[in-house]
């Protein structure tokens, strides 16, 4: 084990990844030179040279519609949208094509590629650079997506996005890149899709996050453990495939659940989650599940009123005890 | 000056071409027909009048090349050597289709034809290309992407980002522009600022060259000289081959906006009797052997329909198969 950053333990899968399979190419708006916007692409161009890792026109639908047509030509390309914001400009060869091509040509061929998307909100970025598009992936059949919460989900996810055979949007937190976790040196660390992680045990009420709202979560959970509340918090890390039997077994067990996502209230995550509960096991809750999630606005610059906009710590805390106290 | 057909190539290929474009000409007409019997249904998009194109093109090509098409494809499938039974079935909608009936008429696909898809998105194809031929070379192939697309598509961004990223990485694509002059009912002059559409390229610095497409030895003469000068370089290079539909967008669609004396003027233009006199002139092949050829066709045709109707549905439980999550 080692500690490294969010940002560090992508680019050391990156690395792993192209020293491994000779067919990885890295290509993304500023990934080479620059060695991306948010550097996690760094020392890449340097080890692996200009054939494997190249700068890309800012051309978001071509850099994904090249990445299929590489994909399908034989080669494994893993791209980087600079911000997940602009893969709305690339939605036709992401919807249409990457996510259709292996079913609608029935089977014959296969699109070994991942796209890399920093998401999120709370730098101050406004509405069009701050925005959590998760389920607008999740909604469509035919794509995996994956979203980490810790150094160590980040390599062990990211390389099994790089190994899979199918098309995979990854997504990353823009403020988690800096966080730091313990990572595992092997090179053959890989964290399965579709696999929830309970990432702390809990007793009273089941909290479901992902990505930067599993690490709120972890805090909200401490602070009401002060005040005698045990939470079980499930970080989903897969978002499709869900890992729904993780999620049903905690909420079954602890009898209450508070959804928390970033994305916005209306049709988002939570909505889908939260009524996959109450599905599965409505008898067994004490409670109507709760859905904690980034407002239905477009995101403001100003910190202050940003700060309403994005699930807060304190909004976890007061959503359980609001739960637990019988408070809808 | 026209050119004598067998300083171009042998005999027996120069009646391939002819056996190529009638069996596309038949195999559409029937499709029509299948149509109005209900056995074919959603969009279905003819290419009759446009032979010349796809099968000149085809021929100038190598095997190992990659084609890529919109949805008005069956020709280039066929042509490059999808077997016409299950590109039927495919239309049927049946298990024995070429994609298991999961494409459809626009999504025709065989890897192992190098024939790489059938896109409905019109410019859908143009990224993908690119993204071919990269890997092409890459891997060291000594292999090209040709690109089909009509005069419609020459508008959508995918057309521009991808000139620009073929000339800017030095790829080898050649793209061949099928200018039958509508965009479903919209002509070429309403919808494009400049419609000269070979000359969109100049933005780019990719070569590019008219071609007359009603042609046949035309088209295959512009497109194997592009293709080895493309695979020489490893450069782009672009084509619009100038064309004509003789039925509408789609089923759906009676061509009202075009008027029967446009038409008229085409159909004195059709590929097909045109390259059969010129063969017959040339002392290539008799009436009769043409005639011949062309009752080959037909029950090769009819065996496509014949075996269509008597393959079974896919099961339900396919609609999970080849895909995800």
């Amino acid at each position: 084990m080692s500690v490294l950053t969010y940002r560090d333990a992508l680019n050391l899968a990156l690395k792993e990844e192209m020293r491994r399979d000779p067919s990885m190419v890295v290509w993304g708006e500023d990934v080479a030179l620059y060695e991306g916007s948010f550097k996690v692409t760094r020392g890449l161009l340097a080890e692996f040279g200009e054939e494997r890792v190249k700068d890309t026109p800012i051309s978001e639908n071509t850099i994904v519609g090249v990445a299929v047509g590489a994909a399908m030509g034989g080669l494994r390309p893993v791209i980087e949208l600079m911000t997940v914001n602009f893969a709305l400009l690339a939605m036709d060869q992401i919807i249409n094509h990457m996510a259709k091509i292996r079913s609608m040509f029935g089977g014959q061929t296969f699109l070994p590629m991942t796209i890399r998307m920093p998401g999120g909100g709370g730098s101050q970025l406004a509405a069009q650079h701050s925005q959590s598009l998760e389920t607008y992936f999740m909604h469509c059949p035919g794509l995996r997506v994956l979203y980490p919460a810790t150094p160590s989900d980040a390599k062990g996810l990211l390389k099994t996005a790089i190994r899979d055979n199918n098309p995979v949007i990854f997504l990353e937190h823009e403020l988690l890149y800096n966080s730091k976790g313990e990572v595992p040196e092997d090179p053959e660390f890989l964290i399965p899709a579709g696999q929830a992680e309970i990432k702390r045990p809990g007793e009273h009420v089941t909290i479901v996050a992902y990505a930067r709202m599993t690490i709120l979560a972890l805090q909200a959970a401490e602070e009401l453990e002060r005040d005698g509340i045990s939470c079980e918090v499930v970080d989903l890390r897969s978002l499709a495939p869900l890992d729904e039997e993780t999620v049903i077994a905690s909420a079954t067990r602890t009898g209450r659940a508070v959804v928390v996502d970033e994305c916005w209230r209306t049709c988002g995550l939570g909505a889908e989650i939260a009524s996959r509960i109450f599905e599965r096991c409505f008898d067994r809750l004490q409670a109507p599940v709760k859905r904690v999630s980034g407002l239905d606005v477009p995101m403001p610059y100003s910190r202050k009123i940003e700060r309403i906009c994005i699930p807060q710590t304190e909004t976890i805390v007061q959503a359980v005890k609001d739960v637990m106290s019988g408070r809808y | 000056m026209e050119t004598t057909l067998r300083r171009v190539l042998p005999d027996q290929e120069l009646i391939r071409l002819y056996e190529q474009m009638f069996l596309s000409r038949e195999f559409e007409e029937r499709c029509a027909e299948q149509y109005s019997k209900g056995h074919i249904t959603g969009f279905l998009h003819l290419y009759s009048g446009q032979e010349a194109v796809a099968v000149g093109a085809t021929a100038g090509l190598h095997r190992d090349d990659y084609i890529l098409s919109a949805y008005r494809e069956h020709a280039q499938a066929i042509v490059r050597g999808a077997e016409p039974r299950r590109v039927m079935a495919e239309l049927f909608g049946k298990a024995t289709g070429i994609c298991k009936g999961k494409g459809g008429s626009m999504h025709l696909f065989d890897p192992s034809l190098n024939f790489m898809g059938g896109y409905a998105i019109v410019g859908g194809q143009f990224p993908i290309s690119v993204g071919l031929a990269f890997a092409s070379r890459y891997r060291g192939e000594d292999r090209i992407a040709a690109c089909f697309f009509g005069d419609g598509a020459v508008n959508q961004g995918t057309f521009h980002e991808s000139l620009n990223w073929a000339q800017l990485w030095q790829l080898p694509v050649l793209f061949i522009c099928e200018n039958n002059f509508y965009g479903i009912g919209t002509e070429l002059h309403r919808s494009s600022a400049l419609a000269s559409i070979h000359r969109r390229t100049c933005g780019y610095d990719i070569p590019s060259e008219k071609v007359d497409g009603m042609d046949v030895i035309a088209m295959y003469k512009a497109v194997r000289h592009a293709a080895e000068k493309v695979r020489e370089t490893g450069r782009p290079h672009f084509i619009e081959a100038t064309t004509y539909r003789f039925r509408g967008h789609s089923m759906s669609d009676p061509g009202k906006y075009r008027s029967a004396a446009e038409h008229e003027l085409w159909k004195t233009r059709d590929p097909l009797p045109n390259y059969a006199r010129r063969l017959i002139q040339e002392d290539i092949a008799t009436r009769e052997a043409l005639d011949a050829i062309e009752a080959r066709c037909k029950t090769i045709i009819d065996e496509a329909v014949a075996f269509a109707e008597q393959s079974p549905w896919p099961e339900d439980a396919e609609v999970f198969n080849d895909i995800y999550v």
